[in-house]
């Protein structure tokens, strides 16, 4: 009897710990979120006062229309999608004809050729950063979305990913019996396996989307006129403006980032189950 | 029988076919710029006037500027003060979410995972606010109760370091917390069930089942975990500006400040070529610990 009351205390204790410490972690996560929000609501006046504002004030419109004055807020957004719809489109598309041809169809060289694929995802890209420079100035590229989706288009992972996933969810008897209905190799890929992958659409359209959405590196490299400037690259402008004006500061970066937080609320088992499933897949 | 030898040679073709973009796009964007780099290192080049070959020199001046071994010192305190508290954490905060004790599991997962869905940019500028040098800056406030003067966050040496690897650690940690559940619930319960019989403690729990059976989830964090790490570059330039000081400026913010706000294309490759070892020495650390690890557990 002592015993199982020492025990029942003993749980209680560590169940309060549990969630003592996963509240704290959480807070953690959020505060920056809630900093930024009261920053982009407050004059920098007040914001520079001392102490500084902890509660939300009465300027988010107005940081707003700040941002709007300093950057091409819209623009830069619509650039954005633009570049990370088309780089993601792509990477479907090719990724699943590579992963079916690795899957289902038999020619020479197939596990030579898949393993260089492999290998080509162990080499940091940035090495190569200066040449690809250099070939953008060659093909006149600078300045132009091809430059930031056409190398965006290769995405070894993404080929990786699809072959596991076709491997196992085609079944071969439905592509032989395509086969022998006369169904040419592009068309058994159109009408029978891509609509049977279309969850590992869903979850590698996710990675490779935010991947390009937050991407930095590179289109800050090739895209040097304003006007092109993806998301990121504008709000690294607008961060480095002469006079720091946080508020205005704090209300481009939150309205850049809400759009995705939304999203991602939303569809949050789905975000974290392909994020997760990626990594351990590979 | 021949058509069939037909039927076979013209899949193989579309197959080529099929997986030709990748090798296409990848020699022309990949490999060659790299093969490139090799060669562009032996030159002096502004990115306008004629390349002109200089041997040695640009290796010689990238060992003698001291702060190229900045970059790298920087480059690896950073990685290890953003990286390591991160695994320690994220195994904690896994063990936890794995609890069975616990409700509203999936509420603290997304809130412990919203960090990773924001872009560096964005965790730079905000953590630059957070961080800044003024009185009323968040963390100084702070500091103002204990009676701490006001710290130059992007500025003095060590302040900068941590400020950069705080920020890897917030945007990181979450996502590493998954990856790490994704692991602990393939462990299975009974071994749990089996130590509590046993009176095991939680600390004994974490340290005799969860550490060894996460090995290779381990494994893969560390190893991904050290990529990031070699390659950083947002975090300091958002933080520091374009001149990036050298108390924060890290081996790809080298090359890329030599690159293009130098001109100094060839030393920047240079730059990328030490690089380029330096990440293959530490993949080849990596895979080598891996393959040990894979090694003793076929033995068990």
């Amino acid at each position: 009897m002592n015993n199982k009351e020492n025990h029942t205390k003993n749980r209680r204790i560590q169940k309060a710990f549990v969630y003592l410490f996963l509240i704290f972690g959480s807070l953690l996560s959020l505060f920056p979120f809630y900093w930024m929000f009261t920053m982009a609501t407050r004059t920098n006046r007040e914001i520079n006062s001392f102490p500084p504002p902890f509660t939300p004030g009465a300027d988010l419109v107005n940081n707003f229309k700040n941002v709007l004055a300093n950057m091409d807020f819209f623009g830069s957004m619509a650039n954005s999608l633009f570049v990370s719809t088309s780089i993601t489109v792509g990477v479907l598309f090719l990724c699943s004809l590579a992963g079916y041809a690795f899957a289902k169809l038999e020619f020479k060289g197939k596990k030579t050729l898949f393993s260089v694929i492999l290998i080509t995802m162990m080499i940091p890209p940035q090495l190569g950063l200066i040449p690809q420079y250099y070939i953008m100035t060659q093909l006149e590229w600078i300045n132009t979305f091809q430059a930031v989706i056409v190398p965006g288009l290769i995405n070894a992972f993404g080929i990786f990913w699809m072959r596991q996933y076709i491997q196992d969810a085609v079944p071969d008897e439905l592509i032989e019996a395509a086969k022998m209905d006369g169904c040419s190799t592009f068309r058994i890929y159109w009408n029978i396996v891509a609509p049977t992958v279309l969850p590992a659409f869903a979850t590698l359209g996710i990675i490779v989307f935010m991947q390009a959405w937050n991407d930095f590196l590179w289109p800050l490299t090739v895209l040097r006129e304003p006007s092109m400037h993806t998301l990121q690259v504008a709000l690294r402008t607008l961060n480095d403006a002469r006079q720091m004006d946080y508020g205005m500061i704090m209300s481009g970066t939150f309205w850049a980032t809400v759009p995705l937080i939304v999203i991602f609320l939303m569809f949050n088992k789905l975000f974290i189950q392909s994020l997760s499933e990626g990594a351990v897949k590979s | 029988m021949e058509k069939s030898l037909k039927d076979k040679n013209k899949t193989a073709r579309t197959a080529y076919l099929f997986i030709s973009p990748f090798f296409l796009l990848y020699a022309v964007f990949g490999l060659f710029p790299m093969l490139f780099s090799f060669y562009l290192a032996f030159f002096k080049w502004n990115g306008l006037s004629e390349m002109t070959f200089v041997g040695m020199e640009n290796f010689n001046f990238i060992f003698t500027d001291p702060i190229f071994y900045e970059a790298i010192k920087n480059t690896f305190i950073i990685g290890l003060l953003g990286t390591a508290p991160q695994i320690i954490v994220g195994i904690l905060l896994a063990f936890a979410l794995n609890s069975t004790l616990i409700k509203f599991r999936n509420t603290f997962r997304t809130m412990i995972f919203l960090p990773y869905v924001t872009s560096i940019v964005a965790v730079a500028i905000i953590f630059g606010v957070i961080f800044s040098n003024q009185e009323a800056g968040f963390i100084n406030y702070i500091l103002s109760f204990f009676d701490i003067e006001p710290i130059n966050w992007n500025i003095q040496n060590w302040p900068v370091k941590i400020t950069i690897s705080i920020m890897v650690f917030w945007r990181w940690v979450g996502y590493n917390t998954i990856i790490f559940l994704a692991g602990m619930q393939s462990i299975p319960n009974a071994l749990y069930e089996a130590a509590k019989i046993d009176g095991a403690t939680v600390w004994q729990q974490i340290r005799l089942i969860t550490i060894p059976m996460l090995k290779p989830t381990i494994t893969f964090v560390v190893f991904t975990a050290t990529i990031g790490a070699l390659q950083l570059f947002t975090e300091p330039l958002v933080f520091l500006g374009r001149n990036l000081r050298q108390e924060g400026i890290t081996m790809v913010a080298y090359l890329w400040k030599d690159a293009f706000v130098y001109n100094a294309f060839g030393s920047a490759s240079a730059a990328a070529i030490v690089l380029f070892f330096i990440i293959i020495i530490f993949t080849g650390i990596n895979l080598l610990l891996t393959n040990r690890i894979g090694r003793t557990k076929k033995v068990r």
